[in-house]
């Protein structure tokens, strides 16, 4: 089959800038690389004329300014440990794994290296940012807990950005042998609000009756672009739970895929979303039920205030073999302000007979009456306002089950004055 | 504790309140009775600041102060308390949390520190026990779940915790058994003081039994059409309304 070459003027330039560029998985995944560097021939950026980013504008990430930029400056990075968590850390600044502010022990049982054997299931890459990711790759880290081991510790892996220009790509993967579990913390964060990108690219494989809890946690600037690329596959009675909790960026597309790969398996994916100002939120979900008598639960929920806008885009797909699946999704929001903007949409695909799928979504304004009775009981405007925006995502709050790390995500709301407490 | 002149108001265009003119005094109960539709609520309403009411003429005083130039909360902190008719379901929030930021803002208000953890949860079991409220309800949800009864102790219980100057009860009776009523009536009994004021909405007669009220006065047509004692209610409950409504007509023939 011969391949269309696709050129435009803006993938030139953005091409341009990496071309001094080796990719972190070159030593270890040269033909990871030269499939990503044979895609980009046939990629292009997206425009909103394809569905799957029919509202997620890319303009000013295809025509933006961008290098690969190392930082070796010291960086304070205390606040934005989690206090008493004692977790492993593992840094990445611009993108590069920096030796010097990450700490962590690596063993047998669990197993952390820097460009070591990647994961990804596949060579096909769906958009050009995949592509990019792994033919451009900044620094490349797997993460593995060996079979029957619980992990003792949990693992935070913190990307900063703190360059002009600095264009990002880590590439991250977590493999959870059998019967393992661990808890993974990732949080993105900005110094100096500098204006950026981060691309980046996380693969998990979750074996046979294993446990996986991820809390990712977003707090970067206005001028901050993320994007997050996560493919998850999971293995009979699996389990695995997700919670992404956007506090704070610009422009933000979290694209989370999930395959279940076998019976028995849980899934949970949560998330949070409170743009303000002129911030972009984007959440595109995929769940693929493969196989019979698996769970799937989706829960997000959204708050935007000023002239923000939200994307939800939530797939679920039940093969014909995939029977007995339970897959419920909701996503509930609320507007603050009538220059913001939510797009919602729930796409249930179900091939199989003997399930039960269900769907919901919800975009609503403050209860008035509520707010009412709030006041009337002498609780000023704000106060009542932020009461009901806590109450409206508890909920989800809760399923980060952590407590050090949820307060510091509640921590980071009250600071924002998003929250009541 | 406040002088109601010649009140005005419509919703949505439609004239419901028709020159109601009341005074309450310090330690006073009033009661307020009426056929359904005659602007009961609207009052309640009106006077707690609900925005959907468009006040066109007239003036309240609430103890000094001009009550159209404040806010609900602002009423409130002031010392007014609307027990609701329907009190409304908030999920999510938790009942305690919610009165401890209410009675903090109410303290700052006044200039004083707010309560302790202890002192607030003392005064909980104290007030709750007024209302026979269990301790796992307080806990819960704003009214989330909660039965008719449980909303309607909850109000009281609410009022209890945020000792108001002036209480306005909306129908509080409505929708409660005769045991649930005596909890109800009870409770506000022990908060009667010669400094806090009550006026009491209520379609009939049966909670004045329990609460004993000082006036009783008749609205029809969004005016006080006649006052008088408690023996007022009790003629109400044996006539009904139908003779006041001829005395009206009659009277405006």
């Amino acid at each position: 089959m011969e391949a269309t070459i696709i050129t435009s003027p803006a993938k030139e330039k953005f091409l341009s800038s990496l071309a001094n560029h080796k990719s972190a998985l070159l030593e270890n995944a040269p033909e990871l690389v030269s499939a990503a560097l044979a895609s980009l021939d046939e990629l292009d950026f997206p425009t909103t004329r394809v569905e799957d980013w029919k509202y997620t504008r890319t303009a000013r990430i295809s025509n933006g300014e961008w290098s690969i930029i190392k930082n070796r400056n010291k960086i304070d990075i205390t606040p934005f440990l989690i206090r008493d968590l004692n977790a492993d850390v593992i840094v990445f600044v611009n993108g590069f794994f920096s030796n010097e502010l990450s700490s962590f022990s690596s063993s047998e049982k669990t197993s952390i290296t820097i460009g070591g054997k990647h994961q990804r299931e596949t060579k096909a890459f769906k958009n050009i940012f995949q592509a990019l990711n792994v033919a451009y790759c900044t620094s490349a880290v797997n993460i593995s807990v060996a079979k029957n081991i619980v992990a003792e510790k949990p693992i935070q892996i913190l990307h900063i950005v703190t360059d002009e220009k600095a264009l990002a790509q880590p590439f991250i993967s977590i493999h959870s042998e059998k019967s393992s579990q661990l808890h993974i913390l990732e949080s993105f964060v900005s110094v100096g609000e500098k204006k950026s990108f981060t691309n980046r690219s996380l693969n998990i494989t979750v074996d046979e009756n294993a446990q996986l809890h991820l809390d990712k946690i977003q707090i970067e600037c206005d001028d901050n672009f993320l994007l997050n690329e996560d493919n998850i596959h999971i293995a009979d009675n699996g389990h695995f739970t997700i919670n992404t909790l956007t506090v704070d960026g610009g422009w933000v597309r979290n694209s989370l895929n999930i395959s279940l790969d076998g019976q028995n398996i849980e899934a949970n994916l949560n998330g949070i979303f409170l743009p303000r100002r002129k911030q972009f939120v984007d959440n595109h979900t995929k769940v693929d039920h493969r196989f019979p008598n698996c769970n799937s639960n989706e829960l997000y929920k959204g708050i935007l205030d000023d002239q923000s806008t939200g994307v939800f885009n939530g797939k679920v797909y039940v093969h014909p073999d995939a029977q007995k699946t339970n897959a419920y999704q909701s996503n509930a929001n609320i507007l603050l302000s009538n220059d913001a903007q939510m797009n919602t949409k729930p796409e249930l695909e179900i091939y199989a007979d003997d399930v039960k799928c269900s769907h919901g979504t919800t975009t609503g304004q403050m209860d008035e009456n509520a707010l009412f009775y709030l006041k009337s009981r002498g609780l000023g405007d704000e106060s009542a306002r932020k009461l009901l925006s806590t109450a409206f995502i508890n909920d989800v709050l809760y399923k980060v089950t952590n407590e050090k790390v949820r307060e510091y995500v509640v921590g980071e709301l009250v600071r924002r004055e998003l929250l009541f407490v | 504790m406040i002088s109601i002149k010649n009140i005005h108001a419509q919703i949505e265009g439609k004239k419901i309140l028709n020159g109601l003119s009341l005074d309450v005094k310090p330690g006073e109960v009033h009661a307020i009775m009426g056929p359904n539709g005659s602007g009961k609520s609207t009052l309640a309403a009106v006077l707690a600041g609900r925005e959907d009411y468009e006040v066109t003429e007239g003036s309240v005083d609430f103890l000094g102060k001009n009550l159209f130039e404040l806010a609900p909360e602002e009423r409130a902190r002031e010392g007014m308390f609307l027990a609701f008719q329907y009190p409304i379901e908030i999920p999510g929030v938790s009942n305690l949390n919610f009165l401890k930021a209410a009675i903090a803002e109410q303290r700052k208000h006044k200039g004083l520190e707010p309560l302790t953890a202890r002192e607030f949860l003392n005064l909980v079991a104290e007030k709750s026990k007024l209302v026979e409220l269990d301790g796992q309800l307080a806990n819960r949800s704003v009214n989330e779940g909660f039965s008719g009864g449980e909303k309607k102790r909850n109000e009281i219980f609410q009022m209890a915790m945020l000792a108001p100057k002036l209480a306005i009860l909306d129908e509080t009776d409505s929708g409660l058994d005769i045991d649930a009523l005596r909890i109800v009536a009870d409770g506000v009994n022990s908060l009667r003081s010669p400094e806090r004021s009550f006026i009491i909405i209520t379609h009939y007669q049966r909670l004045l039994e329990y609460i004993i009220p000082d006036f009783v006065h008749v609205l029809y047509k969004g005016r006080i059409v006649k006052s008088g004692t408690k023996e007022l209610a009790l003629e109400l409950e044996e006539k009904g309304y139908d003779w006041i409504k001829e005395e009206v007509e009659t009277a405006n023939a």
